[in-house]
């Protein structure tokens, strides 16, 4: 099988407040992938757009940001599975072109939270679980991973302090990026101290909403030779599996099986096994996410969540650095834009691109990206 | 012409919890059975399965489903639950309240604890599910001490 390379990405910063439209914003994206990449509009044959849809006014948004990038008459794609729209549309986007459809596709994830208040937008992100048998109870997504978190500290003992421990690593990161929405130093005492949201987790252990967009472009092995790509970054592994919705429906508290599933796809195509990966970004929405990542993608066994962040393991410098750009902790979380986001931050790493946070030589890397509450799992092998 | 009279549609769901975002089902016998105090899932008595939530239709079977309605009985496992001290838009007047999945061996209810004061609440408490009345004609189920 013929190989299928990431071939230019691009990041807007990630703001609380965004001063312009969804199409202006998707632009920033567009506009840095297509520098990085040094390609012309005729050399994207297809674009996938990737967001959840709830936060417009605008109906199937695809039509409009195409239009203002130029990009008709090309087909465009639309895609959501809520926080994991993006890497959703990469698997999209490698699909055509394996497929020998397109020669190179666009992925661009955006997402403009701030036109709807908080509590709108907790409603709207409660009603990406079962609204039917779950939502008349009064669910938000902070109690859902709240209560993954009640059942992994339940189950293996863990302590509130191990989760916090995970917050003050990602805003040691945030602090290094530029285009994270929290730059500011955090330690354990503060994220301690901070005001419950839904028991065990506290202000400290969630990400913020922010307004943001991510480009990834994709193309065939033959165009990044014949485009003379210097470092192209090849996707080795993809996985995605899905899980019930429903809480009632699942079997683990401490886990997601989504995200095992999807990474166990991943490393069968790709060949390796976790201990290969040499960097990740993992989907820490909330503290407990990134801790139960650690285990559904073999960085530790189960239960060894905690002895591996006690450790500073996922630190830049130790065995599996994990969410050195800040994560979604830092930069915020624009759903449809995160898992692009994401995928940019371990290409720059692949090609040795990544400044302060740049880990020493990695070959292969991995993108963990979930959607909803466990109910969607992607897990991206990248290497060079 | 007598005009034949549009059915009234059947949209008894709407009065599930406190905001409920779905009027017409298939199992809106759901809403009757809590009305009577019983707390119902379904199973289908062609291969066995049983579903809480309750479902009407079976994958399995497909068209050859019997689907028979069963009663909640007894108590279950706390399996998970988080206190919220946030609402989302609609239930800021219910906090603080706290959400949970109960084991009862079978199969799991996700719903909200009942009569147990949050802070005494732990993962592997016996619990029972009861039907509970809200303000303005809605219903739901609780967990309950037994």
């Amino acid at each position: 099988m013929s190989k299928v390379a990431i071939i230019g990405v691009g990041q807007s910063s990630f703001v609380r407040g965004y001063a312009g439209s969804i199409r202006e914003l998707a632009f920033e994206a567009y506009a840095e992938a297509m520098s990085d990449a040094g390609l012309t509009n005729d050399q994207i044959g297809a674009t996938v757009v990737c967001s959840a849809p709830e936060y417009d006014k605008q109906r199937s948004p695809a039509g409009v940001i195409v239009e203002h990038l130029g990009l008709n008459p090309q087909p465009t794609f639309y895609t959501e599975s809520l926080c994991c729209s993006s890497t959703t549309g990469l698997k999209l986007a490698y699909s055509l072109v394996q497929s020998g459809l397109h020669d190179s596709v666009m992925v661009i994830g955006f997402q403009k939270m701030s036109e709807i208040t908080s509590a709108e937008s907790q409603e709207r992100m409660g009603r990406g679980a079962d609204i039917q048998w779950e939502s008349p109870f009064g669910t938000m997504m902070p109690a859902y991973y709240a209560m993954f978190a009640q059942g992994y500290l339940d189950q293996y003992g863990a302590s509130e302090e191990d989760l916090a421990l995970i917050r003050v690593k990602a805003a040691t990161y945030g602090q290094l990026n530029e285009r994270a929405v929290y730059r500011k130093p955090v330690d354990l005492a503060q994220c301690l101290a901070a005001d419950p949201v839904a028991s065990p987790l506290k202000l400290m252990d969630c990400c913020a909403n922010a307004d943001g967009s991510s480009c990834i472009i994709v193309a065939s092995e033959e165009k990044a030779k014949q485009w003379g790509v210097a470092q192209p970054v090849w996707i080795r592994g993809l996985g995605s599996a899905s899980a019930p919705v429903n809480l009632a429906l699942r079997e683990s508290f401490s886990s997601f099986a989504a995200a095992t599933e999807a990474g166990r796809q991943a490393y069968a195509m790709a060949g390796i096994g976790p201990k290969d990966i040499d960097v990740a970004e993992v989907h820490d929405c909330f503290t407990i996410a990134e801790m139960l990542a650690y285990e559904d993608l073999g960085f530790a066994p189960r239960g060894g969540g905690p002895e591996l962040i006690r450790a500073k393991e996922t630190y830049k410098e130790g065995s599996i650095p994990v969410n050195v750009d800040g994560g979604l902790l830092s930069k915020g979380h624009p759903i449809g834009a995160t898992g692009g986001s994401q995928l940019r931050t371990i290409v720059l790493q692949l090609r040795g691109q990544a400044g302060d946070i740049q880990v020493k030589d990695p070959e292969f890397g991995l993108v963990h990206n979930m959607g909803g509450v466990g109910i969607y799992g992607n897990v991206v092998i990248l290497g060079r | 012409m007598s005009g034949s009279k549009k059915p009234e549609a059947d949209r008894r769901f709407a009065k599930f919890g406190t905001v409920s975002f779905t009027a017409t089902t298939k199992v809106n016998d759901f809403i009757g059975y809590l009305e009577e105090g019983q707390v119902c899932g379904t199973k289908c008595v062609t291969c066995g399965s049983v579903f809480f939530p309750p479902r009407a239709q079976c994958y399995k079977c497909r068209d050859k489903a019997r689907i028979e309605w069963f009663q909640v009985q007894g108590s279950g496992k706390l399996a998970t639950y988080s206190e919220l001290k946030y609402a989302p838009t609609g239930f800021g007047e219910d906090l603080p309240y706290a959400i949970a999945v109960l084991d009862m061996g079978g199969y799991k209810l996700f719903g909200r604890i009942g009569d147990v004061p949050l802070d005494q609440v732990r993962v592997g408490m016996e619990l029972t599910p009861v039907a509970h009345e809200l303000p303005g004609g809605q219903i739901n189920y609780v967990f309950n001490r037994c």
